[in-house]
């Protein structure tokens, strides 16, 4: 076989050698500053910085002290940074009672998203592998159902929700709101996991199970191994959703001591005492931000990555 | 003879659509078994039946032996090679070898020693430690038999294994398929729509058509006795002249040909009673040249396209009025417009009593 190789690259590399001896070929480049391409990237260009311009405003305020804020210019550096606004939104703001500023609310929300994110991921990926793959009887219903539940809104079930939590004991509790965000992200996930398992070719389950795989072993060890990308999607779907989440968060958590990070963001930026501290506010919620957009930057590498890695290829 | 696989009455349905019915087949230990047909037939349905991935409606499957009609794939003793190679992309080669075996418990220095000699075999010893992304179609399709290899598998199931592969790979990987099957002596059950595979590699062949068996038996005699309409017009290529007539017990008779039957082998031991009959005659039993003016029954044809093909040449003739295909040597020299002797010899011609569609 090896031979077969080595004769396909010499050929290869006698059809290369030639074309270099001719000079360029194909169609003559085109001029970089074109009519066409001044508009498209100047359009590009004025919606970018559209778009970070508040960040930009939401940056340099949160650098400011208070008398340079109230100076008035909003898109002016700061004249003198101070990292004062950060320390105050992390450790001292205040919201109603307790004034230890938003660390408390972020570790509620890291304690909410990672058990969230575990079991949440964890269902959907089994969900959608044995709906795709070891379909039974009434399997079709049985997804119409779920797919049911992802369009009914919200709104909806807030409240017969905070009834079924009450009867269970977890109304109030971190450990009630980590169920409502996996019930709540399961019909999506499910969906968005089934279709990736469902392009996998069939041939490579059947030779599984005849090689003495049974459902646990053709999912962890052919199935999740192929499937990085879709799980690093998911990651996202779900870190983004419910480290930002508002609305279940204030219904379901019943204590200040409690609340996730945006409800307690929510509360320093809007309590009604004193001056209104921008400086303050605009930290509180670049730090707020930051755990969704760490995550993008990481695993947005890692999705590149495993499909660089050929992970989806057949 | 002993038996390998026996399929007893197996029905399958998907929902409503019935794919088999009451189908038998005996498969005897060490035999090359063919399943030809057309596409949608059943092939892969029987197969997979075979391998237990489909539950079977009805009937029983029983292989060396044991009915394992209810039995998971992996305790079957058989080995399965698909079509597009189904090689697990995250494992090595190795990987891929040993999947099954770690699976099945099987002690470290066993695989070791199991994976080897598979490589040895198949020749793949050195593409042990890449990836199948980084094989050619003919290395993957290697390990893909591989793995059915380090098994020690009674029998070895492959759905049209070669059909991804360019035509000269074909070729040399079918040769050495059979040669696998001399070395090993195991029962292969084999998949194909290509009748060149099917007649080079096959100790019976079964052809089948929506769901039935038409025909089982040797390349010979599903070349030469095909048993129906079916099975003489799907086998060959280009396939059969048919010309319908009748049949008065010793001659067939259709336009102005009138042919005595002599030297044909009937079915039974009787000549079948007078019926309405076609006559089935292989474009390359047709004889032409010098012979055909000695051959047992004579023609004359006019030719109208000629395709020359190398090794052989097309004739599209008219015989009779009806269109006549004609096998010559390669360097015949025939042009459109012509009239052509031809002979045709009766004992290598088939007859069918037209309403049943069956040898006479
Ligand atoms: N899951 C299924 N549900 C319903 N019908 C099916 C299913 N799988 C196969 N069939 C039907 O069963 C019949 C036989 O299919 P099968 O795959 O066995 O054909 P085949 O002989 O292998 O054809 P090919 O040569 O194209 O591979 C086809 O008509 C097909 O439409
Ligand atoms: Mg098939």
């Amino acid at each position: 076989m090896a031979d077969v190789g080595i004769l396909a690259t010499t050929k290869a590399a006698e059809q290369i050698a030639p074309r270099t001896l001719d000079g360029p070929s194909g169609p003559r480049p085109k001029r970089r500053f074109s009519r066409a391409n001044i508009i498209v990237y100047g359009t590009l260009f004025i919606v970018a910085v559209y778009y970070a311009l508040p960040l930009y405003v939401m940056i340099v305020t949160s650098l400011k002290g208070m008398p340079e804020i109230q100076m008035g210019n909003i898109f002016a550096p700061p004249i003198e940074v101070t990292f004062e606004p950060w320390v105050k939104a992390w450790s001292e703001a205040c919201t109603g009672i307790n004034c230890d500023g938003l660390s408390r609310g972020f570790w509620n929300s890291v304690n909410i998203l990672i058990p969230s994110l575990i079991v949440s991921i964890a269902v959907a990926s089994i969900n959608g592998y044995a709906l795709s793959m070891w379909k039974f009887k009434g399997s079709e219903v049985f997804f119409s159902i779920l797919m049911i539940g992802a369009f009914i809104p919200y709104q909806v079930m807030l409240y017969p929700i905070v009834i079924m939590l009450r009867e269970a004991g977890l109304y109030g509790s971190l450990s009630g709101l980590v169920l409502v965000h996996v019930a709540f992200g399961m019909p999506i996930n499910t969906l968005l996991f089934r279709n990736y398992f469902a392009a996998i070719p069939e041939e490579l389950f059947k030779a599984a199970r005849v090689d003495g795989a049974g459902f646990w072993a053709i999912f962890f060890r052919i199935i999740m191994p192929m499937s990085l990308p879709i799980f690093v999607v998911a990651l996202i779907i779900q870190v983004t959703g419910i480290w930002n989440d508002f609305l279940f968060g204030v219904t379901y958590i019943s204590s200040p001591d409690r609340y996730p990070m945006t409800v307690q963001l929510n509360n320093i930026v809007n309590s009604v005492q004193g001056v209104k501290e921008y400086n303050v506010n605009m930290a509180a919620t670049l730090l707020t931000g930051l755990v969704p957009l760490t995550i993008y930057f990481i695993s947005g590498k890692l999705f590149v990555r495993g499909i660089a890695a050929g992970a989806v290829k057949g | 003879m002993n038996h390998s696989v026996e399929i007893k009455n197996l029905d399958l349905s998907f929902g409503a659509v019935t794919v088999l019915e009451n189908l038998n087949l005996d498969i005897h230990k060490g035999e090359f078994l063919v399943l030809l047909g057309s596409s949608g037939c059943g092939k892969s349905t029987l197969l997979n039946c075979i391998a237990g991935l489909l539950e079977v409606s009805d009937g029983q499957i029983w292989i060396e032996g044991k009915n394992v009609t209810w039995e998971a794939p992996s305790d079957r003793g058989i080995g399965m090679v698909f079509q597009s190679y189904a090689l697990y992309p995250q494992m090595t080669v190795k990987g891929n070898l040993s999947f099954g075996l770690k699976n099945a418990k099987v002690p470290k220095a066993e695989i070791e020693k199991r994976v080897q000699r598979a490589a040895d075999v198949l020749q793949i010893q050195p593409l042990l430690d890449r990836k199948p992304g980084a094989l050619s179609g003919g290395q993957r399709q290697r390990v893909a038999i591989g793995r059915a290899l380090v098994r020690d598998v009674d029998v070895f199931l492959f759905d049209e294994p070669l059909s991804n592969l360019d035509a000269k790979l074909r070729a040399d990987l079918r040769v050495e398929l059979k040669r696998l099957h001399q070395q090993l002596e195991n029962t292969m059950i084999y998949v194909t729509h290509d009748q060149i595979e099917a007649m080079t590699l096959a100790d019976r062949i079964a052809i089948m058509k929506g769901g039935s068996i038409m025909q089982l038996g040797s390349p010979d005699e599903i070349y030469n006795r095909p048993q129906n309409l079916y099975v003489a017009d799907f086998i060959g290529s280009p396939s059969m002249n048919f010309i319908e007539g009748e049949f008065d017990g010793t001659h067939f008779k259709a336009g102005d040909m009138n042919m005595e039957m002599i030297g044909y082998a009937y079915v039974g031991s009787l000549t079948p009673s007078a019926r309405r009959a076609t006559i089935g005659i292989r474009p390359e039993h047709v004889i032409t040249g010098e012979l055909a003016a000695t051959a047992p029954q004579r023609f004359t044809a006019t030719v109208d396209l000629v395709e020359p093909m190398g090794s052989d040449t097309l004739v599209y003739a008219t015989l009779d009025g009806k269109m006549f295909r004609i096998r010559m040597d390669g360097q015949a020299k025939v042009k459109p417009g012509e009239s052509l002797p031809i002979g045709i010899d009766p004992a290598r011609a088939s007859l069918f009593d037209t309403k049943t569609e069956q040898r006479l």
